[in-house]
């Protein structure tokens, strides 16, 4: 063999000598370059009370997507998870309820607050695995509302009714990250490590495993794995990632209080999950974008075509119905639909992909 | 009854010591020292009473919750916006007629046939997808509670009692003795009685229906194995939309019993859903004597809980619930 054989390289290999940099989707560096410049044009209002809010509340929506899309368990108690988080901090760190709050430094008070979050999610979620499918919504739904009913009853630790207000961020090098820029930085910053976490975790050992023992549990137990422990890591990572968006949106509300945990809020991260769609973790931010954007929008567009402008719940219901029923995966499914049906050959009538 | 003694004969004791020490309670009266540990025995037995009552409402809720996923699955997050609207059905007609009673076939019918076209408009398109029907559930009952704030608004409605059945009634239960020796009988709201009973009926009624009927027998096999109940022949889409229709009308029943025992406000139907979901869980799904022990445990819960501990009565119900969970996941009477 003294001839050389030319190199040839299937698509795959091709694709591994591309740079990280290069296999990152342009869309992405777009949407990347637009969020980091976004100050420089958009108001406080716009940074704060639509793009904060989206950050924090697709963070809690995460978590829930990374426990359904991957894991198979709708789990409704994820906001109360981001609840534990808010409460913890204001109880711990600072807040105008000085009674009960110990006043500790950031540094001690978010950690315990996460732990803190963890532990519960944890529990939650040996709760919950304990039961298979669909009985998984009764079941945190049911949690949910418990913590909800104890957080306004227990006036010793949660304050009861009105909770704690004036939970403001650390001071940290001197910025008041309250502010709408540094907030919004703040929020971004932990929205892209989440959404970088879970699409890490989603091809890492760990994510794999999840997803075949939501595809089938038996078959998973069977070569080794155990599916309850499986199950219940899963719950407590998505305990981090509610914890920290539970945290944001303490500090950005500069309050916490039971209802910030209702029923109302608790159905609402599902509703933007679903709309953003369960596939990919981007999903739950096109949800809570849409989600704030109807939210803050709604009413003036409802008064604007003669409507009352407190029937936003309908609209809200009447889009995720639209949604759920025609298309399962929500925007993202859309998207996908789109797209499968702009390549498609208009010879042969099939998409690029479909036999 | 006597499988169940001979498998746990030390339950089976600690069952029957509680059930004698209950009955004392409830007949006998009270000497000083219990007065003084926990209160007076009319509170005791209102609470009691009050708990059975309310575990009859739960029950009329929850067995067409159960009923309802025991055969299809579907966990019908709308549950509890038929229970209010059934209420708020009820409040109209038994105010245009005047005739409480006429309330409730009518109801009955009315929200069964709503519940029958949610069967076919809705959840025939998606048979099998267990989570998609949730989900449209849900979405169901956001737009079903908006609609019914829109038309009733954010009041208060009571559905009257009639002049027959509104007042208390004497009961043979001594409360308490008199100086004078007199014994002082317990008084009790006749309407709670009288539906509690209907409660009881309805569920003997529904006991009867699945096991000794054919049509029960269909459930039944449906429950078990719908897809080789459909392979012999059976036309499951009738059964599916007959007990859709059943369950959803049981709840509308419900929501005419809560509207007289309690008010009908926006926020009640989230309670009663939150309710029977317990109930449903504590007592095994799809169990019908499921949901009559569930029910009676949670209303007799949520009754004593406000009585001798205020603070936490709602509290109390959920953690019931943890407990089963913890130690029987599939219910009380559920089939693991």
């Amino acid at each position: 063999m003294a001839v050389v054989d030319p190199p040839t390289f299937s698509s795959g290999e091709a694709a591994e000598r591309l740079t990280w940099a290069e296999r990152v989707p342009a869309a992405y560096w777009v949407l990347a370059i637009v969020l980091l410049v976004m100050p420089a044009f958009a108001g406080n209002f716009v940074l704060n009370d639509i793009f904060g809010r989206t950050f924090y509340t697709g963070i809690i929506a995460l978590s829930l997507m990374f426990l359904a899309g991957y894991g198979g368990m709708v789990s409704l108690v994820q906001m109360s998870i981001a609840g534990v988080g808010g409460y913890m901090v204001a109880i711990f760190g600072v807040s105008a309820i000085d009674t009960i709050s110990l006043g500790w430094p950031w540094y001690v008070a978010i950690p315990i607050a996460l732990v803190v979050a963890v532990l519960f999610g944890t529990l939650a979620g040996w709760l919950a695995v304990r039961t298979e499918g669909i009985y998984t919504i009764m079941i945190t739904l049911a949690i949910a509302a418990a913590f909800f009913y104890f957080t306004r009853q227990n006036y010793v630790i949660f304050n009861g009714f009105s909770g704690f207000n004036g939970v403001l961020p650390p001071k940290l090098f001197g910025v008041d990250w309250q502010q709408a820029v540094p907030f919004y930085y703040l929020t971004l910053f932990w929205a892209v490590v989440c959404f970088l976490v879970v699409l890490y975790l989603s091809r890492a050992p760990f994510g794999l495993a999840l997803q075949g023992v939501r595809d089938n549990p038996r078959r998973m137990a069977a070569l080794g794995y155990n599916v309850i422990g499986h199950r219940v890591a899963a719950y407590s990572f998505a305990a981090i990632l509610a914890g920290i968006g539970g945290i944001l949106q303490t500090w950005n509300l500069a309050q916490i209080s039971p209802g910030t945990a209702g029923i109302g809020p608790v159905i609402d991260v599902l509703i933007i999950a679903v709309i953003g769609g369960l596939r990919h973790p981007i999903g739950p931010f096109i949800g809570a974008f849409v989600f704030v954007i109807l939210e803050t929008f709604a009413i003036d567009a409802l008064i604007a075509v003669g409507l009352a402008g407190d029937r936003f719940q309908l609209l809200i219901g009447l889009g995720f119905l639209v949604i759920v029923f025609w298309s399962p995966d929500g925007i993202l499914g859309l998207w996908e639909k789109l797209r499968a049906a702009r390549n498609r050959d208009p010879l042969l009538d099939r998409g690029g992909d479909a036999p | 009854m006597s499988a169940f003694a001979r498998r746990h004969p030390v339950w089976t004791v600690i069952l029957l010591i509680a059930a004698a020490v209950l009955l004392w309670m409830i007949f006998a009266l009270w000497p000083k020292w219990l007065v003084e540990l926990i209160g007076r025995k009319k509170v005791f037995l209102n609470a009691l009473f009050n708990g059975v009552t309310l575990g009859g409402l739960y029950f009329l809720v929850a067995s067409g919750f159960t009923l309802i996923f025991g055969l299809m699955r579907n966990v019908n997050l709308a549950h509890g916006s038929l229970y209010l609207l059934g209420g708020y059905i009820g409040y109209e007609i038994a105010d245009l007629t005047g005739y409480w009673l006429i309330a409730f076939p009518v109801t009955f019918l009315v929200v069964g046939a709503f519940g029958v076209l949610m069967q076919i408009v809705v959840f025939r398109r998606m048979e099998g997808q267990d989570l998609r029907q949730t989900l449209v559930t849900i979405g169901i009952s956001i737009v079903m509670a908006d609609l019914m704030l829109w038309i009733w608004g954010g009041d208060f409605y009571q559905v009257l009692t009639p002049s027959w059945l509104s007042g208390p009634m004497e009961t043979i239960l001594v409360t308490a003795q008199k100086r004078s020796g007199d014994l002082v009988y317990m008084k009790y709201p006749m309407v709670r009685i009288v539906i509690f009973l209907a409660a009881v009926a309805i569920g003997i009624g529904m006991w009867l229906l699945l096991n000794r009927t054919r049509i029960g027998m269909l459930i039944r096999a449906g429950v078990d194995d719908r897809d080789m109940l459909s392979a012999t022949g059976a036309r499951i889409q009738l059964v599916f939309a007959g007990v859709f229709a059943f369950g959803a009308g049981l709840a509308g029943l419900a929501g005419v019993v809560g509207g007289t025992f309690q008010a009908l406000a926006p926020g009640e139907d989230v309670r009663f859903l939150l309710y029977s979901l317990i109930v449903v869980i504590v007592g095994g799904m799809g169990s019908i004597p499921g949901a009559a022990i569930g029910a009676l445990l949670i209303g007799l819960a949520d009754q004593f809980g406000s009585v001798y501990m205020p603070t936490y009565a709602v509290v109390l119900t959920f953690l019931i619930m943890v407990v089963v969970l913890a130690f029987r996941p599939q219910g009380l009477m559920g089939r693991a």
